[in-house]
């Protein structure tokens, strides 16, 4: 049996995705520029599937639609080729939550000789809006604030974060990763007021290797791969056909989405979260209840080590991902968790559930029922003995 | 994730020898929490012979096995050979640990050492490895424990050293002094070049005026820096020096190895016209 809560690591690929994919591989081949009828059927997928993507992010016009193959590569696009055409601005900003292709893109930036500001998060990863107000300033060229958090699901006010950055400043660029956003909740570039936003196909049942950004009209970028014309010369490369009609067909179907995901897919997870919170004593929610997409859950295992948790959940076809520092082959735990304060007793035993369209009932059941005895028999390997017995005490 | 062997599975699904044993001989601790892994080992010893053994472990799949592992190669066992166990051994008894995992056999080690210091109770030891060199601050990893992992599994670099004493596995500030203690430990003499680029500049610049430019003056010539790029030092040189026939001699032999001595063994030194 597998019962796959992992869904902000990837995603199944849906059949439909697959489908619209297979024709531009053995039959439909052609290299999208040329100039023959051969070719045709690859650059109407290419402009169909520009449309598809406009269409999910509201954008005004295609041309705001560019293809990547990852989101982190839409991130460095969106870094790089704003800092690109800004170059007498030295000042950047993001939090200390971010994924790591924002979080150490900026540790290299900072490195190269920008003055970089990391914004706090509060115990619930909510984000200081005092604080990122208080730090944009005349030579401020990015802002770059995550949508929606891959480890605790967290939702940031991307609206209210471009109204601060835009009355504070108004020439500043304001990236968003929405990564973790994209067919968990709407994303509506023009509402949000944005400049940039990336998504990355494989969190929403596309294949891994695609990924898209929006740039507004306003926005100027350089280029991060310099070659050829494709992309209208902001992404040298031949367009990867296949994958730009998956992203594309993937983007409708998460669309339609959208509503199963605010009601079906949050009444599986808060059933999954309360079931465990209720049945067993050392466990603790990691963020607060509201600002989070449907899908993600982090519980904090306390004085117990998520890896461990982990290798029992998966000796039952159960997956599931960990802030633990023994998961990631680093040393220390989440800078997520760390950000949020959570106590050391629980940060390296937390665990993230994180559901998808394909999540049933059933396997929400099945692990409602098995947790409690992994935790208990993982609790009676721990040497804290004293504090889970005082622990125990104070929650009965 | 991680290919454990087959015997490290064996030992997280089914541990052996859980839990503590109330009038235990000795006990021994490795590891905190804050750090993400810890261990407690309880002995029981009569006539040299340790008669019982168990652990309680917080950590990871390979921390509870090379716990449950080291009890096992314990119980039974006389304190002769108890003590010449190594955290390579029970790395090998689990027929191999991923090299990020190494320091888990290193916590279990450690742990057996603590509950056998306790036992023999020496003092002096005690008092030596207290008053000892801390290098990681974030781990608590000292110079000695650091030297016997580089000797007992022959180590030779930063990251191995890493892997098996998770030193320097977090702000990692202290990979430069775990640098040095391995090129003491292998008799290395290289030194790494730890300016920045500023304090770099400022120094070379001090040395041409100092030490290199009186050199060449004295036989009418003269050398200008134009720039630093990274290791590479751009000069000019000038003077009966410009076009002369050794001058590619005087950069490599004088000018270079005078600049690497002083600053930083990877300078290499160009001229530009």
């Amino acid at each position: 049996m597998l019962i796959y809560l992992d869904n902000n690591a990837t995603t199944k690929v849906d059949e439909q995705v697959l489908e619209a994919m297979l024709p531009y591989f053995s039959e439909q081949y052609a290299n999208p520029s040329s100039i023959y009828d051969f070719a045709k059927p690859a650059a109407r997928a290419i402009k169909e599937a520009r449309g598809q993507m406009k269409d999910f992010l509201n954008a005004a016009n295609e041309n705001e639609i560019y293809f990547t193959a990852s989101g982190s590569e839409s991130a460095n696009m969106a870094v790089r080729g704003v800092l690109g055409t800004n170059k007498n601005k030295r000042h950047i900003i993001t939090s200390k939550v971010e994924h790591a292709c924002i979080f150490n893109l900026y540790r290299q930036l900072e490195k190269e000789g920008y003055r970089v500001d990391f914004i706090d998060v509060n115990a619930k990863g909510e984000l200081d809006l005092a604080q990122l107000k208080e730090k944009i300033d005349f030579d401020t060229a990015l802002v770059s604030i995550m949508y929606a958090n891959n480890e605790t699901g967290v939702v940031f006010p991307v609206k209210e974060i471009a109204q601060i950055i835009k009355s504070k400043n108004p020439e500043t660029k304001f990236f968003t990763d929405a990564v973790q956003a994209a067919g968990k909740i709407k994303i509506d570039v023009q509402d949000l007021g944005v400049d940039l936003l990336a998504v990355s196909g494989h969190k929403f049942h596309a294949p891994k290797g695609a990924g898209a950004l929006y740039v507004n009209p306003g926005t100027m970028i350089t280029p991060l791969i310099v070659g050829g014309h494709q992309e209208r010369g902001k992404r040298a490369a031949t367009e990867n056909v296949p994958y730009i009609a998956g992203i594309g067909k993937a983007a409708v179907l998460a669309a339609d989405g959208l509503g199963y995901e605010a009601t079906e897919i949050k009444r599986l997870r808060d059933k999954l979260e309360a079931g465990i919170l209720k049945n067993i004593f050392n466990a603790r929610l990691n963020t607060g209840v509201t600002n989070r997409v449907p899908n993600t859950t982090n519980i904090g295992f306390e004085y117990i080590e998520g890896e461990l948790i982990l290798l029992h959940l998966s000796d039952l076809g159960i997956c599931a991902s960990s802030g633990s520092a023994c998961t990631s082959g680093s040393l220390e735990p989440s800078h997520v968790l760390r950000a949020m304060n959570v106590p050391f007793t629980s940060i390296h035993g937390s665990i993230r559930f994180s559901l998808s369209k394909y999540t049933t009932e059933k396997e929400i059941d099945y692990v409602i029922e098995k947790m409690p005895a992994i935790i208990d028999k993982l609790t009676g390997l721990s040497p804290y003995q004293d504090e889970l017995d005082a622990l125990k005490k104070l929650k009965m | 994730m991680w290919d454990y062997s087959e015997k490290v599975i064996e030992h997280y699904r089914n541990p052996r020898n859980v839990g503590k044993i109330d009038d235990a001989t000795c006990v021994g601790q490795a590891g905190s929490l804050a750090c993400g892994d810890s261990l407690k080992i309880y002995l029981k010893i009569k006539d040299g012979i340790v008669t019982d053994a168990k652990f309680q472990t917080f950590g990871c799949g390979s921390a509870v096995a090379s716990s449950s592992i080291l009890t096992e190669m314990i119980i039974g066992k006389s304190l002769d050979e108890v003590k010449k166990i190594t955290n390579k051994d029970i790395a090998d008894q689990l027929e191999g640990l991923p090299p990020e995992k190494m320091h888990c056999s290193v916590m279990g080690y450690e742990a057996l050492e603590d509950a056998l210091k306790g036992y023999f109770d020496l003092d002096e030891v005690i008092t030596a490895e207290s008053s000892e060199k801390l290098i990681c601050s974030c781990f608590d990893v000292t110079e000695g424990q650091i030297l016997k992992a580089i000797e007992e599994n022959h180590l030779t670099t930063v990251e191995q050293v890493t892997n098996f004493t998770k030193a320097g596995g977090a702000c990692g500030k202290c990979k430069g002094q775990i640098q040095d203690i391995l090129n003491g430990a292998t008799g290395k003499t290289e030194e790494r070049c730890n300016l920045s680029m500023a304090q770099k500049v400022l120094k070379i610049n001090n040395i041409i005026d100092t030490q290199i430019s009186p050199e060449l003056r004295k036989d009418g010539g003269d050398i200008t820096l134009v720039d630093v790029d990274g290791d590479r030092v751009l000069v000019k040189l000038r003077g009966n020096c410009a076009g002369c026939k050794n001058s590619n001699l005087t950069l490599k032999t004088f000018v270079e190895t005078t600049l690497r001595d002083a600053v930083c063994k990877d300078i290499i030194v160009v001229e530009v016209a």
